[in-house]
C-alpha cells in the first residue's frame, strides 16, 4: 500500500470515526479493558518477581535459615507444664551433625537470642543479645561500621565484648560513644568492640520468625552459653512457665546454589530423625521464590484469561460496529467502487478504520493500565511494575485485534458488488 | 476512432432460480465524439447496457474493446483501473457521499489515481467552475439543489479525463427545467469533443443526441442518427 493512499485513509477513518464519537467510544472499550488488564497483569507479575528478588537479596539465595519454633502444646498438658520445663528447638548438636554430616554445606551460623536491657551511662534500650559466632557478618551481609567483630580468640575465652548494631549504638550513644567503653547487659558489663550495620541478609523486616536487627547487641556464643544459660524464665500474670532451648537459630550457607533445595531436604530429614516433634522451623529463600514465581503464574492465568475475554468481547464489539458501518456506507462503497477505487483500496479504507478504532482503545487502555496497579498498589500493598515493553505488547495486541476483527467487515466491504451497492439507498 | 466496440453483449441476471436475461446479443460501435442516446421502455435493458459499456459489470458472452482495449476478459482489478482512467459515470441519483465537500466529492476519482492532495484540489475547482458551482467548492450535497448536485456528478465523472461518459437518466430525479439545464451542459461537453451515452426515456432529450438507440427486451430495435448532430 503507497504511503500516499495509507495517510489517505488514515485520514478517511478519522473524519469516518470523529463522525460517531459516542458510538466509538463504546465500541472500544471491550479493548480499553483488555489491555489494561494486560498491562496490570504484567505489572503483577512484575511486582511480584520484583519483590521475591528483592526478599532473595535479603535472605540470601543460597541460604536456609533454621529457627526454633515452640512445639504445639498437647491438649491436657495444661495444668502439669506449669511446673515443668518446655525443652524445644535446634541445639548444637543439631549444628554439629548438619556441618558434618550435610554435604554442600559451606558454613553454619548458630545464633542464641535473648531478650535483655542494655544499660549504657544511665541508659536503658530493650534489645535482643544474639550470641553467634565470628562469620555472622559475612554470611548476612552486614558491613561492620567501626571496631571489629568477635573473633575466635573471643569465642574460646567466652570473653566480655559486644558488637552494636548501628541503630542501637545511636540509641544508646548521648554524650559518649559507647565504642571501647563498658556496657551492661542485664547486671553482665561488656567491652564495646564494634558497631554492625543494623540490616542485612536473613533478617527480619517483613518476616515473621526472623530476628529483628534494629536493637541487637552481638556477643560470642560461648559467652551466651555460660552467662545466660539455657533456662528461659517468663512470668505472666501470676503464671510462670520454663522454657529451655539451646539455639534459636542457624543459617547454613550452601556453596552451590543448585544444590540449595536438595541440601534443605537432607537437612530436613536430618532433623525430623533427631527431634520427636515440629520444634524448629525451615524457611528456604529460593523456595519463597520458586512460590512467588507460581504465585505470579496463577495470576497470569486468571488476569490473562480475563484479558482475553475482554479483547474477545472488544474484537466483536467492534466487528458489530464495522458491519454496521459498512451496510450503512454501501452507496459510498459502490460510488468509490465506480470511480475506479479496487477491491484492495475498500478493504484497506475499512481495515485502517477498525485499527485506528482499537488503536485508540488501546491508548486509552494503556492510559488506565498504567494508573491501575498503582491503584492496587495503594490499596492492597502488593508491588507492581509497569514495564515499558508490558505497554507495547498491549498496544500491539490492541491492534492485532482490530486487524483480525475488523478483517471480515472490510473483506464485506470490499467483495460487495458496485451495481448493487449503488443502487442501495 | 472507435470508442465503443462491443459485439453480441448479453446479460443473464441469475437471482436464485429465476433468470433474467437483461440483454440479448447487443452489438453497438461507437466512434469517438459521437452523443448516444439510449432509449427505452423500463426494464428493456438500459441500465445493464449502460454498466456494461463502463466496466461496472461484465457480459455474459459477447466482447467488449473500449478505445482499443479489450476488456472483457479483465479482471477485476484491471477494470477498476479501466474505471478510473478512462470512464465517466452520471448517475440518475446523483450518487455523492455525503460526508465530503464538492470539491472533495469532484476530485475523488484522483485519489485513485495517487493524484497529490493539492493537484487535485486545484483540478476539482477549476472543473466546479466549468459547470458553474465556483460559488459552492466548500458546501456538502445536503445543502445543494437537484441540478447543483447533478452539476457536481458532472464533473466527477470530468475528473479524470474519459475517454467515454455514461449518463443514466441524468435528468430523471430533476424537475423539466433543471433536466433541460443539464442537458444544455452535456452538449456543451459533447460540443467540445466528449464521447456521450445518455440513457433516457424523453424524446425531447433524445432528439439533442446526434444518435438515438432504441432497445426494448434487451436488443437494439432502432438505432438512428438525428438531427442533432448538426
Ligand atoms: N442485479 C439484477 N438482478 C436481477 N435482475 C436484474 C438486475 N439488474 C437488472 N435486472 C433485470 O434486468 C432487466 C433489465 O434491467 P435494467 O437494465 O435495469 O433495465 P432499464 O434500465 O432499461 O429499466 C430487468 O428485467 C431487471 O429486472
Ligand atoms: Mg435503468
Amino acid at each position: 500500500m503507497p504511503f500516499a493512499s495509507t495517510t489517505r485513509n488514515v485520514r478517511l477513518g478519522l473524519s469516518s470515526l470523529a463522525a460517531h464519537k459516542l458510538r466509538s467510544g463504546l465500541t472500544t472499550l471491550g479493548i480499553v479493558f483488555g489491555v489494561a488488564s494486560v498491562i496490570c497483569m504484567l505489572a503483577i507479575g512484575e511486582g511480584l518477581s520484583y519483590e521475591a528478588r528483592e526478599q532473595i537479596k535479603r535472605l540470601g539465595s543460597n541460604n536456609i535459615i533454621l529457627r526454633s519454633a515452640k512445639p504445639p502444646q498437647e491438649p491436657g498438658a495444661g495444668g502439669a507444664a506449669m511446673h515443668r520445663v518446655l525443652q524445644y528447638g535446634l541445639t548444637y548438636a543439631d549444628v554439629e551433625r548438619i556441618a558434618t554430616v550435610v554435604p554442600g554445606v559451606q558454613v553454619i551460623v548458630p545464633t542464641r537470642e535473648i531478650r535483655k536491657d542494655v544499660w549504657f551511662h544511665g541508659r536503658r534500650v530493650d534489645s535482643t543479645i544474639v550470641g553467634t559466632v565470628p562469620w555472622y557478618p559475612s554470611i548476612t551481609n552486614r558491613r561492620l561500621l567501626a571496631g571489629r567483630f568477635l573473633t575466635t580468640l573471643d569465642m574460646r575465652e567466652a570473653a566480655n565484648v559486644c558488637v552494636l548494631s548501628s541503630a542501637l549504638a545511636r540509641e544508646l550513644s548521648g554524650l559518649w560513644n559507647p565504642l571501647h567503653d563498658m556496657v551492661k547487659l542485664g547486671t553482665e558489663p561488656y567491652k564495646v568492640v564494634g558497631i554492625l550495620e543494623s540490616a542485612g541478609v536473613g533478617t527480619g523486616e517483613g518476616f515473621e520468625g526472623l530476628p529483628q536487627t534494629e536493637r541487637q547487641v552481638c556477643i560470642p556464643l560461648t559467652a551466651a552459653r555460660l552467662r545466660f544459660g539455657e533456662l528461659i524464665v517468663d512470668q505472666q500474670a501470676g503464671s510462670m512457665s520454663m522454657e529451655r532451648v539451646e539455639l534459636h537459630g542457624a543459617i547454613v550457607r550452601v556453596s552451590e546454589s543448585d544444590h540449595v533445595l536438595k541440601t534443605a531436604e537432607v537437612i530436613e530429614s536430618l532433623l525430623k530423625s533427631f527431634h520427636e516433634k515440629q520444634d524448629y522451623e525451615m524457611i528456604v529463600p529460593l523456595q519463597l521464590l520458586l512460590e512467588k514465581e507460581r504465585v505470579k503464574r496463577l495470576y497470569n492465568m486468571v488476569l490473562g484469561l480475563m484479558a482475553a475475554i475482554s479483547l474477545l468481547v472488544g474484537g466483536i464489539g467492534i466487528m458489530n460496529i464495522m458491519l454496521a458501518s459498512v451496510s450503512e456506507r454501501t452507496s459510498e462503497i459502490g460510488i468509490r467502487r465506480a470511480v475506479g477505487a479496487k477491491r484492495g483500496d475498500v478493504l484497506a479504507q475499512f481495515l485502517t478504520e477498525t485499527v485506528l478504532l482499537s488503536g485508540f482503545g488501546g491508548l486509552v487502555g494503556i492510559l488506565l493500565g498504567v494508573g491501575m496497579p498503582r491503584l492496587i498498589t495503594r490499596l492492597t500493598g502488593m508491588s507492581t511494575l509497569v514495564t515499558a515493553w508490558s505497554v507495547l505488547l498491549a498496544f500491539g495486541i490492541s491492534a492485532l485485534v482490530g486487524l483480525i476483527f475488523g478483517y471480515y467487515p472490510a473483506r464485506r466491504a470490499a467483495r460487495m458488488d458496485p451495481i448493487v451497492a449503488l443502487r442501495h439507498e | 476512432m472507435n470508442i465503443v466496440e462491443a459485439s453480441g453483449l448479453s446479460k443473464i441476471h441469475r437471482m436464485g432460480e429465476v433468470s433474467v436475461a437483461a440483454l440479448q446479443g447487443v452489438s453497438l460501435k461507437v466512434r469517438s465524439g459521437e452523443f448516444v442516446a439510449v432509449s427505452g421502455p423500463s426494464g428493456s435493458g438500459k441500465s445493464t447496457l449502460l454498466n456494461l459499456l463502463g466496466c461496472l459489470d461484465t457480459p455474459t458472452s459477447g466482447t467488449y474493446r473500449l478505445a482499443g482495449r479489450d476488456v472483457s476478459a479483465m479482471d477485476d482489478d484491471a477494470l477498476s483501473e479501466i474505471r478510473r482512467d478512462r470512464i465517466g459515470f452520471i448517475f440518475q441519483s446523483f450518487n455523492l457521499i455525503p460526508q465530503l465537500s464538492v470539491v472533495e466529492n469532484i476530485g475523488l476519482p484522483l485519489i485513485y489515481a495517487d493524484v497529490s492532495a493539492s493537484e487535485r484540489r486545484e483540478r476539482a475547482r477549476r472543473l466546479a467552475e466549468t459547470v458553474g458551482l465556483a460559488h459552492r467548492t466548500a458546501h456538502r450535497p445536503a445543502e445543494l439543489s437537484g441540478g447543483e448536485l447533478q452539476r457536481v456528478a458532472i464533473a466527477r465523472a470530468l475528473a479524470n479525463d474519459p475517454v467515454l461518459i455514461l449518463a443514466d437518466e441524468p435528468t430523471g430525479n430533476l424537475d423539466s427545467r433543471t433536466g433541460r439545464e443539464i442537458m444544455a451542459l452535456l452538449q456543451q461537453l459533447w460540443r467540445r469533443g466528449a464521447t456521450l451515452v445518455v440513457v433516457t426515456h424523453e424524446e425531447n432529450i433524445a432528439r439533442q443526441a446526434s444518435r438515438n438507440i432504441h432497445l426494448v427486451d434487451g436488443r437494439v430495435e432502432r438505432d438512428t442518427a438525428t438531427a442533432g448532430a448538426l
